[in-house]
């Protein structure tokens, strides 16, 4: 179960960018998480809740955008999406020379504190529209 | 007060900057890792034990480090061939990371050692996931396993640089369709070379071999469409955000754990007459 030791480092990095950005207490991350990327998201959440006990993510709430296997043919350029397990052999000219448009990813894409004043060399201009609270 | 910041991060950035920088650093030492993933029972230790005593009566300079929940058993066997091997206990922990390969080689792995096999932890998951800092990256797979084992297990045989199927000499015995898995491989992974051996029989070894003797003179390895993120969504989203700080980090498989390009880019210093034909 790897998802431990993603949970681990997901906290890890929210805990060392926090110390970048203030103290206060993280309430919610956000994580893009691609179909293909290995991970069970059931499984995620249940080792982040525990990855967070006794850290400023205690109790914080892991928000999972799904990201969908997409792969594209470089010779005939057809796009489809992978499904999984995923068809990466290109369905229309049958060739393998594909790429993925989307579906690895495993990225922390926002974090939502509760807590004091920011400092002043953080990153507050990119707010995701979608993460208002 | 609540505030949104958008904090970009691909979570195994860290693991994939070591795996780089150790792949980096073993190749100056004209030292490449193979790393082997596989079910347990897969057969592979008995195929590594006969390509290791293959390699030391060719004379090549090899070394194998076996991760383990508990036993010390493949150690033991592995030792028979005569190379230097080491036995790691990972407490537990269902995966190698690049840095527990670095901490595990430092003090030990000898000079001059050309091949590197490492045994990952014995399952298809966790493993499949984290970069280790090898160069050809081989998942193996025994005819009793199925032919369906590659679907089951996309991500593991998606990434593979090297398919080997093991005990092929049941496969009448056990009814394994190899057509049907090499069509499931190539699914998962178009292009992937996929092999089948008999350490029993003595049949497919020394190809693990050759091909890692092969991918340490240089020569390209397979580059999975798994790892393959070359679309400008992909791309933006998993690495976007490191190239700010180092634009070096930016392999073109980064996240997704395989080495596809990195081991040429390693290699480009080496070999010189590559940049001008
Ligand atoms: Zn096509």
């Amino acid at each position: 179960m790897h998802e431990m030791s993603i949970a681990v480092a997901m906290v890890e990095q929210v805990t060392e960018a926090t110390g970048d950005v203030g103290s206060g207490t993280v309430s919610a991350v956000r994580l893009q998480l691609g179909e293909l990327s290995g991970v069970v998201p059931d499984s995620l959440h249940f080792c982040f809740s525990l990855a967070c006990t006794g850290t400023a993510l205690e109790g914080s709430e892991l928000l999972v955008d799904h990201v969908p296997g997409r792969a594209r043919c470089l010779p005939c350029g057809a796009q489809w999406a992978t499904g999984m397990p995923p068809q990466l052999c290109c369905p229309r000219c049958e060739g393998g020379r594909a790429e993925l448009v989307s579906g690895r990813e495993l990225q922390i894409v926002g974090v939502r504190w509760s807590g004091d004043e920011p400092r002043a060399d953080a990153r507050p201009e990119s707010v995701p529209a979608n993460e208002e609270s | 007060m609540c505030r949104v910041v958008d904090l970009q991060q691909a979570v195994l950035a860290k693991n994939d900057e070591r795996a780089r920088a150790l792949r980096e650093e073993l190749t100056a030492r004209g030292t490449v890792v193979v790393n082997l993933l596989s079910s347990p029972g897969s057969g592979k230790t008995a195929l590594l034990e006969a390509e290791l005593t293959l390699a030391a009566a060719r004379g090549v300079p090899v070394a194998a480090l076996t991760a383990d929940l508990a036993t010390e058993h493949d150690a033991q066997r592995l030792s028979r061939a005569g190379v230097p091997v080491k036995q790691v206990l990972t407490d537990g922990l269902c995966h190698l990371e690049a840095d527990m390969l670095r901490g595990h080689l430092e003090g030990w792995l000898p000079d001059g050692v050309r091949l590197l096999f490492v045994e990952n932890v014995g399952n298809l998951v966790c493993p499949a996931t984290y970069d280790l800092g090898e160069s050809l990256r081989v998942v193996l797979a025994s005819v009793t396993e199925g032919e369906d084992k590659p679907l089951k297990y996309p991500t593991a045989f998606g990434l593979a640089q090297l398919v080997i199927v093991t005990k092929d000499d049941i496969a009448d015995a056990v009814g394994f369709d190899e057509e049907e898995f090499r069509a499931n491989v190539r699914q998962v992974n178009p292009g992937v070379e996929v092999v089948c051996t008999s350490a029993r029989r003595d049949r497919g070894v020394g190809l693990l071999l050759e091909r890692a003797e092969a991918v340490a003179a240089g020569a390209e390895t397979h580059r999975p469409v798994m790892a393959r993120t070359g679309g400008p969504g992909a791309d933006a989203h998993v690495h976007g955000h490191t190239h700010a700080h180092a634009p070096s980090v930016t392999l073109p498989y980064g996240a997704a754990g395989a080495s596809g390009s990195a081991p040429v880019q390693a290699h480009l210093s080496d070999v010189p007459v590559r940049s001008h034909p």
